[in-house]
């Protein structure tokens, strides 16, 4: 007998116990933190584009008394009228104490062009306010806006700064004469795109996201439906089946650039459709969305037990009565979300509507599906390229927004699947 | 007429041929006790629908394809006989003056009378088209509700027959997705074969340098091109490689940690939360890159003295493995759980730690799913596309350092196809060239995928 078997196992052990309890608690350690790190950047992400994006919501705007005055302006002349004259007159008038015509002009260019627009509207649907004095509040400038909120800081130098420390006093003086305040930016919504970015809204481009979904759903949920019940419920177990099989799930798989290029070789180049319109881009993303939810609406059909269809089969309904009777209604709920979930997914899409042309500027809401469109994430990734500083505000604010649609379309889904989902 | 009233008029149409047969159904079987009706009313009603819509619609769709082409040949007759012999893009531009008379947006103020003469030619014949496709149509849907109408009687196996028609109609939606990957097979190998006569395979392939800056017109200023597709590739390769460097090793160990270390409580709240991150769309992603981590990793350079460019691959590497983290860990959590408990109990029963029991026994046994999902990873991280168009660069450098600017597959797709097109230049062509190599790559990956989760995989019992 040697020494060593005079140590028993359970020595052996005890020795290296130490250590290996360390490594289990590294390696835990190590599990945790990278759990923690993604949730850490998921709210780095999330509070980054909150805190940048929250002040979008609100806008400079200047109270102006604007002299509606009848030599400018004529019952008959309201759309060509020159409507800046009288904004800039105005805005002239609260700077009583300004000579120069440089001055002047810096002054003229505090206001926003499109305080013209919103006098407009205000005289066209009231002519009889011609020949009187208005107070009225019309949006300030992008760079004012900036400075009004702290984007442009005061404390640098003056020669680095957009807004000089003369347009700084005078705006010091509005705010003081309780003429210049943040309101709600009604724009923001009702607006469509523009290259200013205090007049740029989303609603263009949440309509563009409208029509597009609306083709997408009513396009891919009926054919991915069917496909899956033809899959699950008809089809021969044989080659041509396996190879659809094959073939759905290798679509999933396809980067959605690629459906971009299908979309513009086939639907622009072969059927001549109309260049950036909805129409195109819903059928792209139906492409691109269909295996998805056949995908989704095969778990689906799958976990209605055969029991149900035995029992309807027994009782002499056709195989057609058994689907549309009793197995569809069972598996509504999963198809549905499982729709849900592919349309949320074709709201965040961006690749392949650049494909086809959906990066257009567009300034007018589209009205119908042949109207040339874009959608709230190509709106995105168009701001993000501007380079005011105010539109990485509204870019931030259009991330919120989309990002509110998304929670509200997967709560949705989880709702839908926690309130229906039998389990069998 | 335009086609959306004329398809909803069709439809109309078939609601009546619905009731209508329904009720003579109703009506037969009421009338006579001693005779039983093959089917039941509604199915009466669903053939005489049926028989109504599909063939109207359907002769609606193939004239609304069919005609355009046809009126515009039909039109531009008269033209190309008068100038004589025209290449087939000078056909097309005149096809397109036209079309743009038809509209009324013309901007020339000078307009050839023969377009114009072509012009109304088009727009008299589409409108007489219209009526016609509209009278043929309705009387088919009209002639088709009324044959059903007449055959309605007992013996009829309406619902055997409409059973039949649905069946047909399931069929054809699931072969849509056989002609979807056609489609997108057809569409790119043309355009690549288009871009292949003009420039070699071998070049494409394996050229080192990738300019596609080329002149569109004669008498534009611009480089002659070369495509050399390896710089584009490596690019991809490279923030791809980051992408994973960061993918797996976190996502693997959330997966580890979720499926073996955390109770059910903390499982079902943080699962989610990491859902929340595959679901933020990539064009957020990229502008947090471009905005956010793209200068927090120049400013950190500057700090320790490296250079780092503006656009550095290892920005959009970053924030794509970020994205990516939370597929492989979705993915590696089912493999894992797929693992069975006897296994892990054996390993426990030996005296192993936890961490040995997952290092020695759980990752070997789920390995090929591991790899698996890896490789699916891999293929999602190269096809991603708004991450790096707007955080990394659009110069094709040959490089490996993470810290300069370098383009991938996907930023030069979008590239060459926003914006200005010709379709017969090699700088659009290339595109659809680029866009096949990323078809096919990312097939092979999802083959590959699957064929080592099939053939690698333990089966347990």
């Amino acid at each position: 007998m040697s020494e060593n078997h005079q140590i028993s196992t359970m020595d052996r052990v005890s020795v290296g116990l130490a250590a290996r309890y360390r490594k289990e608690r590294r390696f835990r350690l190590f599990g945790i933190s990278a759990i923690v790190a993604s949730l850490l950047f998921l709210a780095l992400l999330l509070a980054s584009i909150t805190a940048k994006g929250y002040t979008a919501f609100r806008q400079t705007e200047v109270l102006l008394d604007v002299y509606l005055d009848p030599a400018v302006l004529d019952v008959h002349n309201l759309a060509t009228a020159n409507y800046a004259a009288l904004v800039r007159d105005a805005a002239l008038a609260l700077f009583s104490q300004v000579e120069s015509r440089q001055d002047k002009r810096i002054i003229g260019k505090l206001i926003s062009t499109g305080a013209a627009y919103r006098l407009q509207d205000l005289v066209t649907s009231k002519p009889e306010l011609i020949g009187s004095t208005r107070p009225i509040w019309v949006p300030a400038d992008d760079e004012v806006d900036m400075f009004v909120k702290g984007h442009i800081p005061r404390d640098v130098p003056e020669a680095e700064r957009r807004v000089s420390d003369k347009q700084a006093s005078w705006i010091d003086q509005l705010v003081a004469a309780d003429r210049l305040k943040l309101k709600f930016n009604t724009a923001f919504f009702q607006a469509g795109d523009s290259r200013e970015p205090e007049l740029a809204g989303i609603r263009g481009a949440a309509a563009g996201s409208m029509f597009t979904l609306a083709i997408t759903l009513l396009l891919s949920f009926p054919v991915g439906v069917a496909a899956a019940v033809y899959l699950e419920e008809f089809a021969p177990k044989n080659r041509w089946t396996d190879l659809i099989e094959v073939n759905i799930n290798n679509l999933a798989a396809i980067p959605s650039i690629v459906f971009g290029l299908l979309g513009l070789a086939v639907f622009l180049n072969f059927m001549n459709l109309p260049r950036s319109a909805s129409l195109v881009g819903g059928l792209v993303l139906t492409l691109m969305t269909l295996p998805t939810i056949i995908i989704a609406s095969r778990a689906s059909l799958k976990s209605v037990p055969p029991s149900i269809r035995e029992a309807a089969l027994g009782v002499g309904a056709s195989k057609m009565q058994t689907i549309s009777h009793h197995i569809l209604p069972l598996a509504m709920p999963g198809m549905m979300t499982g729709a849900i979930i592919g349309m949320a997914r074709a709201l965040g899409e961006t690749a392949p509507l650049l494909m086809i042309g959906m990066v257009a500027f567009i300034v007018d809401v589209p009205n119908s599906f042949s109207d040339p469109a874009t959608v709230l994430p190509v709106q995105i990734f168009l701001w993000a390229d501007s380079p005011e500083r105010a539109f990485v505000e509204r870019t931030s604010a259009a991330i919120m927004i989309l990002l509110l649609l998304l929670l509200a379309m997967n709560a949705a889904a989880v709702f839908l699947r926690n309130k229906f989902e039998r389990r069998w | 007429m335009p086609p959306l009233l004329l398809v909803s008029l069709v439809l109309a149409l078939s609601t009546l041929a619905f009731w209508q047969g329904k009720r003579r159904a109703f009506a037969l079987s009421t009338q006579a006790s001693s005779v039983k009706m093959h089917s039941r009313p509604g199915y009466y009603g669903m053939l005489a629908a049926l028989w109504c819509a599909l063939p109207a619609l359907t002769i609606v769709v193939v004239w609304q394809l069919a005609a355009d082409s046809l009126l515009t040949r039909m039109a531009m007759d008269g033209v190309a006989a008068a100038k004589g012999a025209l290449t087939p893009d000078q056909v097309n531009l005149l096809v397109n003056d036209m079309r743009n008379l038809v509209t009324g947006s013309v901007v020339d103020s000078q307009i050839d009378p023969l377009l114009q003469a072509a012009a109304d030619r088009y727009s008299g014949m589409l409108r007489i088209s219209h009526m016609a496709l509209a009278v043929v149509a309705l009387v088919t849907a009209a002639v088709g509700a009324y044959l059903v109408h007449a055959r309605i009687k007992p013996s009829l196996r309406a619902r055997n027959q409409v059973e039949l028609v649905i069946e047909v109609i399931l069929t054809l939606c699931s072969t849509f997705a056989v002609f979807i990957t056609i489609g997108i097979v057809l569409s790119v190998l043309f355009e690549s074969i288009r871009f292949f006569q003009q420039i070699p395979f071998f070049d494409f392939l394996f050229g080192l340098k990738w300019s596609p800056q080329m002149a569109i017109r004669a008498d534009q200023a611009g480089s002659s091109g070369s495509f050399g597709a390896v710089p584009v590739l490596m690019g991809t390769f490279l923030i791809s490689g980051i992408a994973m460097a960061i993918a797996v090793p976190f996502g693997l160990m959330s997966a580890i940690y979720l499926s073996e270390y955390a109770g059910p409580k903390f499982r079902a709240t943080v699962k989610p939360l990491l859902e929340i991150l595959a679901g933020v769309p990539t064009v957020v992603y990229g502008f947090f890159a471009a905005l956010v981590v793209a200068p927090f990793i120049r400013d950190l350079g500057v700090m320790t003295g490296l250079s780092v460019s503006s656009e550095s691959a290892l920005a959009a590497g970053l924030v794509m493995g970020i994205m990516i983290i939370p597929f492989v860990s979705s993915l590696s959590d089912d493999v894992i759980n797929a693992v069975p408990q006897a296994m892990r109990d054996g390993s426990y029963g030996l005296g192993a730690t936890k961490s040995e029991t997952i290092k020695l026994v759980i990752l070997p046994a789920a390995l090929p799913g591991i790899v698996g999902s890896i490789l699916l990873a891999v293929s999602r991280a190269i096809g991603e596309t708004m991450i790096v168009v707007m955080a990394a660069g659009l110069a094709a450098n040959l490089t490996v350092n993470p810290l300069q600017a370098v383009t991938t597959v996907t930023v030069q797709i979008v590239t060459l196809l926003v914006g200005d097109q010709e379709f017969d230049s090699p700088k659009t062509l290339a595109a659809f060239a680029l866009g096949m190599l990323l078809f096919v790559v990312t097939l092979a990956l999802n083959v590959v995928a699957l064929y080592v989760v099939r053939k690698y995989r333990e089966e347990y019992e």
